[in-house]
């Protein structure tokens, strides 16, 4: 699962420079996050064609790559959330950021850790999690 | 290749050709331009006693205040119509400085820098491409002739559209680079843009680079960008000395070989004005023996080296000047620290995760001097990990804080944010001069 992240420094009108550029090119934003130090912030997102996205902004002198996460598919329900950060951190991951989509009856958490394969196995089979794919999450 | 006899002469013989013309040149002075007959007259000094190297000591310097306070003409020698060329200096600073040749001025002007050429690496089957600004600036000029006199072939390329620069190094076969530092490394830069590998798709042999200071960080990141077989070397001039063509670099990169015969270097400490011993570091202060339009008596230039006059390995017995190491002028006292810019250029160009480009910011924040530093990550080292930008910030604070003592804000940006220079470039910015004014 593939995140689009842009480096970008804190200053009036240099988000919207990123929207207007996905907006021209027809990238749909799934999900996004967004948090800054005070002078500069780190734009995550996930986006209908992550690719084609980073390449768009790259070009227009921005710095953009892509990172990989895990992807997971949550319950509504209470105390879901809480056995999942169980399962990471009862088993010495750290976790390094993470957020959070919601479609109708579906919801789902992104997350960026720091040994995201083992994290995946875990929640496959300790949590009994369901860890999406991309096009999963695209389709939410 | 060593081009002039001249060049490996025994230290009794440059000895005797300066007295000879350091006696001339003396009466000369006197003789023709008023401003020189003053300072003599004001210091006591009579052209005849001057009678040895030793003497040298006893005239009056001479600084960028009396090229300003004599302004247009009245440092030159000569009559108006015996000049066949005319540069200046660009003058950040009120007027720009005016410098003068005459036709055998520019001959030896054109000498002094195929010299030094050579001793760079330049040979004559090169194809140089000269990416110094055309115009009043004597860099461009100045290496244009002495290029051309060795029998080099030359494409005036100036600066500017650094796409069109890549295009020309790469169909045209551009062999030797003539720029700054810093011009150098941003081509680089567009020429991987491009989509090029700058050390295969380039034949880049030689680099000689001058306006600015080149640091041992600066040389080892040009060689990383064109190839470790790449001659970098720097070289000396200043347009009230003639241009380039004051020393450079050979190939042992031990120091820049002075064209004694044409210039007397000293070293002095720039607050007492005291001559210092060979070896130690001071003020270069120079003497231009052989020029008839605008010559010039122990010019105090800002600065930083230190003199050897050790052969070289090279072949040639000429004293050395130690690549720069700063400039009276350029020192930053911050929090009652001595900063040179240079210092903080060393620290920055060893970290691997941000690139050669930097802006140096200070600030007086409630009477404390606040030292900002901004650079770029490379597209290698950008991450969206806040800990490991973190990282990156506090190894560049702790190593510049052994470097200078001094506690200095880090701003990270993303790659090519900074700005890029074509010509001399403008890293330092010192707010709390505005605020004074």
């Amino acid at each position: 699962m593939k995140q689009l992240t842009v480096f970008i420094e804190n200053r009036i009108g240099r988000l919207e420079e990123v929207t207007t550029i996905l907006a021209q090119n027809n990238i749909n934003i799934v999900s996004i996050s967004l948090s800054d130090t005070g002078e500069y912030g780190m734009l995550r997102l996930l986006v209908s064609q992550p690719a084609e996205a980073c390449k768009a902004l790259s070009e227009s002198g921005f710095s953009a790559m892509l990172t990989d996460v895990v992807a997971v598919k949550l319950v509504h329900h209470f105390g879901e959330l809480n056995r999942l950060t169980n399962t990471i951190s009862s088993n010495g991951i750290d976790i390094k950021y993470m957020y959070a989509l919601q479609s109708g009856e579906d919801a789902a958490i992104i997350l960026k850790t720091s040994d995201d394969a083992r994290c995946k196995e875990l929640l496959k089979a300790k949590g009994d999690f369901e860890v999406l794919r991309a096009v999963d999450v695209y389709n939410l | 290749m060593i081009w002039a006899k001249e060049e490996t002469l025994s230290r009794q013989e440059i000895e005797e050709i300066q007295t000879k013309k350091l006696l001339k040149l003396v009466r000369y002075v006197y003789e023709k331009v008023e401003p020189y007959r003053r300072k003599m007259d004001e210091a006591g000094v009579k052209p005849e006693d001057i009678k040895s190297l030793e003497d040298l000591k006893k005239l009056p310097f001479t600084t960028k205040q009396d090229f300003r306070d004599n302004y247009p003409y009245g440092l030159f020698a000569v009559d108006k119509s015996e000049l066949v060329r005319i540069h200046a200096s660009s003058g950040t600073t009120g007027k720009p400085t005016v410098v003068g040749y005459t036709k055998n001025d520019l001959d030896t002007w054109s000498e002094c820098v195929t010299r030094i050429a050579c001793a760079g690496g330049a040979e004559p089957s090169d194809v140089c491409q000269i990416c110094f600004g055309y115009g009043m600036f004597t860099g461009a000029l100045g290496l244009h002739y002495g290029l051309e006199r060795m029998g080099a072939c030359i494409i005036p390329s100036s600066t500017g559209n650094s796409e069109k620069q890549i295009m020309y190094m790469k169909d045209y076969g551009t062999t030797l680079l003539v720029a700054t530092p810093s011009y150098a490394l941003r081509l680089g830069e567009v020429a991987v843009q491009t989509g090029l590998n700058p050390q295969t798709d380039l034949k880049l042999k030689t680099a000689l680079v001058g306006s600015e200071l080149l640091t041992e960080a600066m040389r080892h990141e040009m060689k990383k960008t064109y190839g470790e077989h790449v001659n970098v070397t720097s070289n000396y001039g200043m347009s009230e000395l003639c241009g380039p063509g004051v020393s450079g670099e050979c190939l042992e990169l031990n120091g820049m070989h002075i064209n004694e015969d044409h210039f007397i270097c000293e070293v002095i400490d720039p607050n007492t004005g005291e001559v210092l011993p060979a070896g130690e570091k001071g003020e270069l202060v120079v003497t231009c023996l052989s020029k008839e339009a605008l010559p010039l008596i122990r010019y105090r230039t800002r600065d930083i080296t230190r003199l050897t006059y050790e052969p070289c390995k090279c072949g040639r017995t000429t004293a050395r000047m130690e690549n720069l190491s700063g400039r009276t002028d350029d020192m930053l006292k911050i929090r009652g620290v001595n900063v040179f810019p240079s210092q903080i250029e060393e620290v920055l160009l060893r970290t691997d995760e941000i690139g050669p480009h930097y802006e140096i910011i200070v600030d007086r924040v409630n009477h404390s001097d606040i030292l900002t530093i901004r650079v770029e990550l490379t597209p290698q080292s950008m991450t969206d990990d806040f800990t490991e930008l973190d990282r990156i910030k506090n190894k560049l604070h702790s190593q510049l804080r052994t470097m200078l003592g001094l506690d200095a804000k880090i701003k990270l940006e993303s790659p090519n944010t900074l700005k890029r220079f074509e010509g001399k470039a403008k890293r330092v910015t010192d707010n709390r001069k505005e605020n004074m004014a």
